[in-house]
């Protein structure tokens, strides 16, 4: 039997936002919100796992009234139970206020539920696309992280240990770890389902559940929200893409390459590579 | 979130005068450096020198003696070097504690970190434990002077249309991760002077869980990170057959090749020759890019190259605004004859036909 906790972000999908050249602001009117994709592979993985070895998952998520539908979706795909964490107290917050938040709910979720095993989170979101959330989230619980999860090869019901596969830039380690563990989900992991038709059935019907500061006595308010965030949004500006002097070529293909190639000569280039007096070809 | 901004900046700062320098994580694999490690030592030593203030390097692991040494040819004035074989590998426990003492015992003012999977990963368990703010994957790095000596670290946001300069006033140190292929690393000065200071820590291997039980390097014959010249292709190739023929143009000029996303995702060539945003950021002295329009992206990765040629079927492709030359007209016909005229420029140096450039009495290496 597994408990496992899915941590999901609504976010705006960023392939949508524009900025009006006018105000050099972000329009975000219009932009459809979604769940953070990595985090649906996290909820894939969840359900697998709840498939194999039995148990239940829950869905958490921190954000206004309107992520409400990201946590219908999740449960429509089968996730059992779903948490909305919402109250303007928590506006504002940067990766350390927000991890703190999702640990008190973990710990509560496990005060409602019972002892958590497994907290996936996404490797990262698509709009504040740090990556930090979930190490703070294990960090504060006190767990153990496995990061860039590419794979979860196994998992032991008697010893509590889990094997799983990291991507990292040069190449795939191969680590086991005890749990409780929180793992952050790459795409590689899986591939998510389709909402089936009994899912969306019950995710018509139901009301995520709620809480709000209220439902945290022990909420250390200085650690929530713009107050408990060390990070403070400075200048924003939208980047110039720095123009070149750009200088067309002219001519037929034979003439342009032939000016193109005058033109490399003209740097230290040749002599850097031998191109100008070896004969050792490939170059230095 | 402006009004609040506003407000913090009139505040009093703390007295931070307990904390001075830069710190930098030397991420390696078996003791070899990532390229990352002295990109950002360059880049800490050149804020250290605006806050007059020294820049040190902490390199956690089983045997790095050399590494150490290597940190200071790469210009660090002070190496705390954690070295035991319960740190043989990377593991987010015995690695966050080791570093958090030296912070603790050090007192840096800023620490950088790689934004790599590793960087990432120890920076997010050190900054909550700390606890302090950390700002994710910054592509420019900057301080203010004396008195503040804010660490101004700029991020882009929502796929690169926008910038963000993050600050973090009432904590230190101060946290960021930074963007691989941004920063200048110095060159390797093997004469240079520091010092090494052997932290004495150690932790028992039976008080850490995780086991690496294996790693599987990925052969990867491409060093796309460090090329002088780069011979990319985009969607405008058509096909994967299209790569085979920028290899030949790459091989002539000793260079590698890159791509746009457009065909990694589609399955033309492997992720380890992306360019731009989600994969990586270059600047060799010349870049080809050939059938790429030119999205925000791609450009971010590539827009610091010394020689940028673009060749497009479109006039109007963005990609020529950045471009110092541009050829329009069909790949198919360019490359072979680039290929050509590379060949024959090559052929008639060595034979001592006399290229231009020796006729102009270009200078030999
Ligand atoms: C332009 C911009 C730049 C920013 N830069 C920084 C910065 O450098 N440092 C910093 O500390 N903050 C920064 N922030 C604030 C940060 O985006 C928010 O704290 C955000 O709520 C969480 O961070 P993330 O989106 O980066 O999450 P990530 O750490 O990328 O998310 C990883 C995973 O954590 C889980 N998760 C994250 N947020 C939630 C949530 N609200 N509910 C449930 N699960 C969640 C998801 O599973 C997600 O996949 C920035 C915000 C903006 C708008
Ligand atoms: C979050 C996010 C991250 C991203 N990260 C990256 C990234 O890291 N790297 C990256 O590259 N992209 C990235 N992208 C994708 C980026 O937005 C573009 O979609 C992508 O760069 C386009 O690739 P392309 O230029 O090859 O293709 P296209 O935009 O389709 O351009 C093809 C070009 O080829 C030209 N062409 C066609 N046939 C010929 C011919 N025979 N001869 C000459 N020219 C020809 C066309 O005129 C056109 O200009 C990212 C996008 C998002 C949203």
């Amino acid at each position: 039997m597994l408990h496992i906790v899915v941590s999901v972000k609504q976010v705006p999908d960023s392939r949508e936002i524009r900025i009006d050249p006018k105000t050099s602001t972000l329009v975000r009117i219009g932009v459809p919100a979604i769940v953070n994709f990595y985090d649906l592979h996290g909820l894939e993985e969840a359900l697998v796992l709840k498939e194999k070895y039995g148990g239940r998952v829950t869905v958490i998520s921190m954000g206004p009234p309107p992520a409400e539908k990201a946590l219908k979706q999740c449960i429509s795909l089968g996730a059992d139970e779903a948490v909305l964490i919402t109250d303007r107290a928590f506006a504002g917050a940067d990766t350390l206020a927000t991890s703190y938040v999702l640990a008190e709910a973990i710990k509560k979720v496990e005060e409602t539920w019972g002892p958590v095993d497994i907290v996936f989170t996404g490797k990262q979101t698509l709009d504040g696309d740090t990556g930090q959330v979930g190490p703070g989230i294990a960090c504060r619980l006190d767990i153990e992280q496995l990061t860039y999860v590419s794979k979860v090869t196994g998992y032991n019901g008697e010893t509590k240990r889990v094997t799983v596969q990291r991507k990292l830039e040069d190449g795939v380690e191969v680590v086991e770890t005890k749990t409780p563990v929180l793992m952050t989900a790459l795409k590689e992991l899986n591939k998510p389902r389709r909402a089936p038709m009994p899912g969306m059935l019950r995710a018509a019907q139901y009301k995520p559940i709620v809480w709000t500061t209220a439902d945290f006595p022990n909420l250390d308010r200085s650690k929530i929200g713009l107050k408990g965030s060390p990070t403070i949004v400075g200048k924003t500006w939208v980047p110039e893409i720095k123009a070149a002097d750009t200088q067309m070529l002219d001519g037929d293909t034979k003439v342009k390459v032939g000016t193109l190639f005058d033109k490399i000569w003209e740097t230290e280039l040749p002599a850097r590579f031998g191109w100008d007096h070896a004969a050792n070809g490939k170059g230095a | 979130m402006t009004e609040e901004v506003k407000k913090t900046t009139e505040d009093e700062m703390p007295d931070w005068s307990e904390y001075r320098g830069v710190l930098v994580y030397v991420e390696h694999r078996e003791g070899v450096a990532k390229p990352i490690s002295w990109q950002l030592l360059g880049q800490g030593r050149r804020l250290a020198e605006k806050l007059n203030a020294d820049v040190m390097a902490l390199v956690i692991g089983d045997n790095v003696g050399k590494l150490a040494e290597e940190a200071i040819a790469f210009g660090a004035d002070r190496v705390f070097q954690v070295d035991s074989p319960t740190m043989h590998d990377y593991r987010t426990y015995p690695y966050s504690r080791a570093a958090m003492k030296v912070i603790h015992d050090a007192k840096p003012e800023i620490v950088l970190f790689g934004a790599t999977a590793t960087g990432r990963d120890l920076a997010g368990a050190i900054a909550t434990h700390l606890p302090t703010g950390l700002t994710a994957d910054c592509t420019q790095l900057d301080v203010e002077p004396d008195p503040s000596r804010l660490l101004l670290a700029s991020r882009p946001a929502f796929s690169e249309k926008m910038m963000a300069t993050i600050l973090c006033k009432q904590y230190r140190p101060q946290m960021a991760t930074a963007r691989a292929g941004v920063f200048e690393a110095l060159p390797r000065d093997p004469s240079r002077r520091g010092e090494i200071v052997h932290v004495d820590y150690t932790m028992a291997e039976e008080a850490v869980a995780a086991k690496v039980l294996d790693f599987i390097r990925e052969e990867s014959t491409v060093n796309i990170e460090e090329a002088e010249i780069i011979v990319a292709g985009g969607r405008g190739l058509g096909s994967a057959e299209g790569f085979k023929l920028l290899q030949e143009l790459a091989d002539e000029l000793g260079g590698e090749v890159g791509a746009s996303r457009a065909c990694v995702d589609v399955g033309w060539i492997n992720h380890h020759h992306q360019i731009g945003q989600t994969g990586y950021t270059v600047r060799p002295k010349l870049y080809f890019a050939f059938g790429i329009s030119g999205a925000v992206q791609h450009v971010v990765g590539m827009q610091n190259s010394d020689m940028i040629i673009a060749v497009n079927r479109d006039p109007e492709a963005p990609i020529f605004k950045i471009a110092h030359y541009g050829i329009v007209g069909d790949l198919y016909e360019i490359v072979p004859a680039m290929i050509e005229e590379a060949r024959k420029r090559k052929a008639d140096a060595a034979s001592g036909k006399g290229s231009k450039t020796e006729a102009e009495g270009g200078v030999r290496v």
